[in-house]
């Protein structure tokens, strides 16, 4: 399978880029890792007139913390997440999607900023910044905009970002101690989108009352989601096994899936609820372990 | 439309001028007839396609052969030296690591990153590791042998003298 016909350019700055994107408008697509928009291309299901590459623009590429943020560059390779120290030290929730994310070979071309930008509600990160409440930062000729992650999917491949912008970088709050995070999703073989994914992040006070809840859901609605009644029952209260219940329960309530080959939408609400209790035990637990 | 791309595989180096729809595998089969890379199911599932880009393993169905411009490019019939072949190839043929040979030059350069990343893996780690590969005849079992035989060759230890498992 060979994609149509398009032009390319591979610039070495992001100025170059945004005249790119000028001149081309939105026939142009901006190519990163390139493991959705080339298998779609070649299936014919996206025909771009120009791509982008914005592989050789350096400095597109980071993990670090600063000014209370996990900072990660959008070129950042799913790859680089699973070997990352600070990753591995505080953020453990990336090594459970990245472990489950397509394969080795994929995620040594796939990016976080891709996965994200690519607008598609299967993908697993936007579960996670959603449980974390990331921002993501998308720039233009004219600078940067950091828009919260619940304000960033529009719709089924639409995003907030416009013709003219770039997905720059993701901001995520550093957590508190106290704090855990944990994700999982069901699927079918190794590399398969999630029959039902769930993401979240817990934080408890000293006396284990839960001062924070993020809950985000893969595959189980049209746009990536925020679980927010089962976020609510959380708050403020000792996260027992009576409330950790009723979250799944209403996260499996509060979710639209679809039924399709993965499942009829009766299981995928099961699974969501199983899911999101075991996310949220494993959050809980992780919280405690680092005190 | 055209672009001229310089891409440097197993070493050599090559100028031509493709399209940028050309993707990496068909250059490296078409323009360069380097057959050992091969198509399988052409939507970056098998792993039969692949190669390593700069030292990463990739799959060269999915990558645009424009992107690979500058970059250097390694395949199977890169893999054995004057010396004879390498460990991974020997440690195959000794543990009956294929049967058909189809998925075989996509599991040896992905076992090659796997190995030169982790010289030393667990079997789950192997297992993880070439979990972007399909084989269709083996059950596997001789192929996690096989890495498991080249990685010991490889760190200068003695290497396993298991007896191959027939499934």
């Amino acid at each position: 399978m060979i994609p149509a016909t398009f032009d390319y350019a591979a610039p070495q700055s992001l100025e170059e880029a945004f005249s790119l994107l000028e001149q081309h408008g939105d026939e142009a697509k901006i190519l990163a890792g390139g493991h959705s928009l080339i298998p779609m291309m070649k299936l014919r299901f996206a025909s771009p007139e120009f791509l982008i590459d914005i592989n050789n623009i350096p400095g597109l590429s980071y993990i670090k913390e600063e000014d209370g943020y996990l900072k990660i560059g959008a070129m950042t390779r799913e790859s680089e997440l699973e070997t990352s120290k600070v990753i591995h030290a505080k953020y453990p929730i990336f090594l459970d999607a990245t472990k489950l994310i397509a394969d080795p070979q994929v995620r040594n071309m796939g990016t976080l900023g891709g996965n994200l930008a690519h607008g598609d509600a299967a993908n697993d990160h936007p579960a996670l910044m959603m449980a974390m409440r990331a921002e993501v930062v998308i720039s233009s000729a004219e600078g940067h905009r950091a828009v919260p992650i619940d304000e960033f999917f529009y719709g089924f491949y639409m995003t907030a970002v416009q013709p003219n912008e770039i997905l720059t970088e993701i901001r995520i709050p550093v957590p508190g101690p106290g704090t855990g995070n944990a994700y999982h999703k069901l699927e079918r073989k190794v590399g398969d989108y999630a029959t039902a994914g769930a993401a979240v992040q817990i934080t408890l006070d000293q006396q284990g009352v839960c001062t924070y809840a993020g809950i985000g859901l893969t595959n189980v609605n049209p746009t990536p989601m925020r679980a927010a009644r089962s976020e609510e029952v959380l708050v403020g209260h000792k996260p027992d096994a009576e409330r950790i219940e009723l979250a799944g329960q209403y996260a499996s309530e509060d979710c639209s899936p679809s039924s399709d080959l993965r499942g009829d939408e009766e299981y995928k609400r099961a699974m969501v609820k199983v899911l999101t209790k075991r996310m949220i035990t494993k959050a809980i637990e992780r919280a405690h372990s680092k005190g | 439309m055209k672009k001229e791309i310089t891409i440097s595989v197993n070493g050599e180096k090559h100028t031509l001028e493709v399209e940028p729809r050309t993707l990496l595998v068909h250059v490296i089969r078409e323009h360069l007839r380097l057959t050992g890379t091969h198509i399988g199911c052409d939507t970056s599932s098998c792993g039969a396609c692949t190669v390593l880009l700069n030292g990463k393993s990739v799959k060269s169905c999915t990558i645009l052969a424009v992107q690979a411009n500058g970059k250097e490019v390694s395949t199977v019939e890169g893999m054995a030296t004057a010396d004879g072949l390498h460990p991974l190839q020997e440690g195959f043929k000794e543990n009956h690591g294929l049967h058909c040979g189809f998925c075989t030059p996509g599991m040896l350069m992905r076992a090659a990153e796997l190995l030169e990343n982790n010289p030393n893996p667990t079997e789950e780690e192997i297992r993880w590791g070439i979990s972007g590969n399909l084989c269709r005849c083996t059950g596997y079992n001789n192929i996690v042998k096989a890495i498991q035989y080249a990685g010991a060759k490889m760190r200068g230890e003695e290497t396993p003298s298991t007896e191959p498992e027939f499934v």
